[in-house]
């Protein structure tokens, strides 16, 4: 039986994976702010406190998001 | 120099080449640039390496400058250079690093911070428009002087080799589940603290920059070379977003200021404190 290509797509699949890769530090940054703002608004005065925690985790979780990143530029074909 | 902003390639292949093909989306080739001088002699420059040069040159004398001609009632300059140092050292050294410990890391930490983000803001200044720290090799050189920082402290206060490596270990854990806690600890303080704090800082700077080339030259492309009206439109469409987008870059670009000098703090104050 012959294949007929009905649509094609060219370019670097490395771009995708890190389309998928990037959902879950971005839902885990989301999660990191949900529970600042409830902190602050719950208690304004410990601000500073919970705004370097915050960040902290932030710069954390978004580690996965960079290594998912240069990972693209490293397996491009 | 080449005070040109497109990078080299273009400048070499000439941007006829790419009229020929169609649109050529902004790729990682965006990022390398000729050489200043001939790399047989014993000295050459990339653009990234004057700016960060002069970046050192200007804010050196900007605090020399401030520093000179202190008053009670300070000038707009002082005013500035108070809000930067007041803010590294309050809310990044003594907040985290304890108010103990804290003084001998000000000039570093404030050092990082004043580089970094001159730097990083250089990225959307107008005839610059290059984040130097989108080249790797300038965050590797800063988390390599925090890495020697934070090890060699970490030495001096649990004295020797022997205690730095004991106190990776928190206190109070069963036997056998040490040398896994080890291990971890070590991966995390040797390997994991500095690739993170590098590449954070380098792949926040690229993926920007090229964020703003693909909206830029995109919408650029579109509105020159686009077939109809719709086309032409959505072509503005694209520059006004990278105008909205180099605001939203001004915002990263503090960020990962603040967050490189804020994480480089905590892994002192990790290396400070007593107990862990």
């Amino acid at each position: 039986m012959n294949t007929a290509v009905v649509a094609e797509i060219t370019g670097e699949i490395t771009y995708l994976g890190y389309g998928l890769a990037a959902i879950g530090p971005g839902i885990g940054v989301g999660l990191i702010f949900a529970a600042y703002i409830n902190g602050v608004a719950r208690q304004p005065e410990a601000r500073g406190m919970l705004q370097t925690i915050a960040f902290t985790g932030m710069a954390l979780t978004e580690a996965l998001a960079i290594l998912g990143l240069v990972f693209v530029f490293v397996f491009q074909g | 120099m080449s005070l040109s902003v497109v990078p080299a390639h273009w400048l070499q292949g000439g941007l006829s080449a790419a009229d020929e093909e169609g649109f050529q989306a902004p790729g990682i080739e965006s990022f390398w640039w000729p050489l200043i001088g001939s790399d047989t002699s014993n000295w050459t420059l990339t653009r990234p390496a004057f700016v960060v040069m002069a970046s050192v040159v200007i804010i050196g004398f900007f605090f020399l400058a401030v520093a000179g001609k202190l008053t009670v009632v300070p000038s707009k300059r002082q005013w500035v250079a108070e809000q930067a140092y007041g803010f590294v050292r309050n809310t990044i050294a003594r907040d985290v690093i304890g108010a103990k410990d804290f003084r001998p890391f000000v000039p570093l930490l404030m050092t990082l911070f004043t580089l970094i983000l001159f730097n990083n803001v250089m990225g959307i200044l107008p005839f610059v428009q290059f984040p130097s720290m989108s080249r790797i090799a300038f965050p590797i050189v800063l988390t390599l002087i925090v890495y020697v920082v934070y090890h060699t402290v970490g030495l001096r206060r649990k004295h020797g080799v022997v205690g730095y490596l004991k106190s990776l270990v928190p206190p109070g854990l069963p036997v056998w589940l040490r040398p896994i806690m080890f291990f971890l600890e070590f991966l995390t303080y040797f390997i994991i603290r500095p690739l993170t704090l590098a590449l954070r800082l380098f792949g926040n700077m690229l993926a920007g920059h090229l964020m703003l080339l693909v909206f830029i030259l995109g919408g650029e492309y579109l509105l020159v070379h686009g077939s109809n009206l719709f086309v032409q439109a959505s072509g503005i469409l694209g520059l006004a977003f990278g105008i909205v987008m180099t605001f939203f870059e001004l915002l990263v670009q503090f960020l990962q200021a603040f967050i490189f000098t804020l994480l480089s703090a905590l892994y002192i104050s990790d290396a400070v404190s007593e107990e862990h």
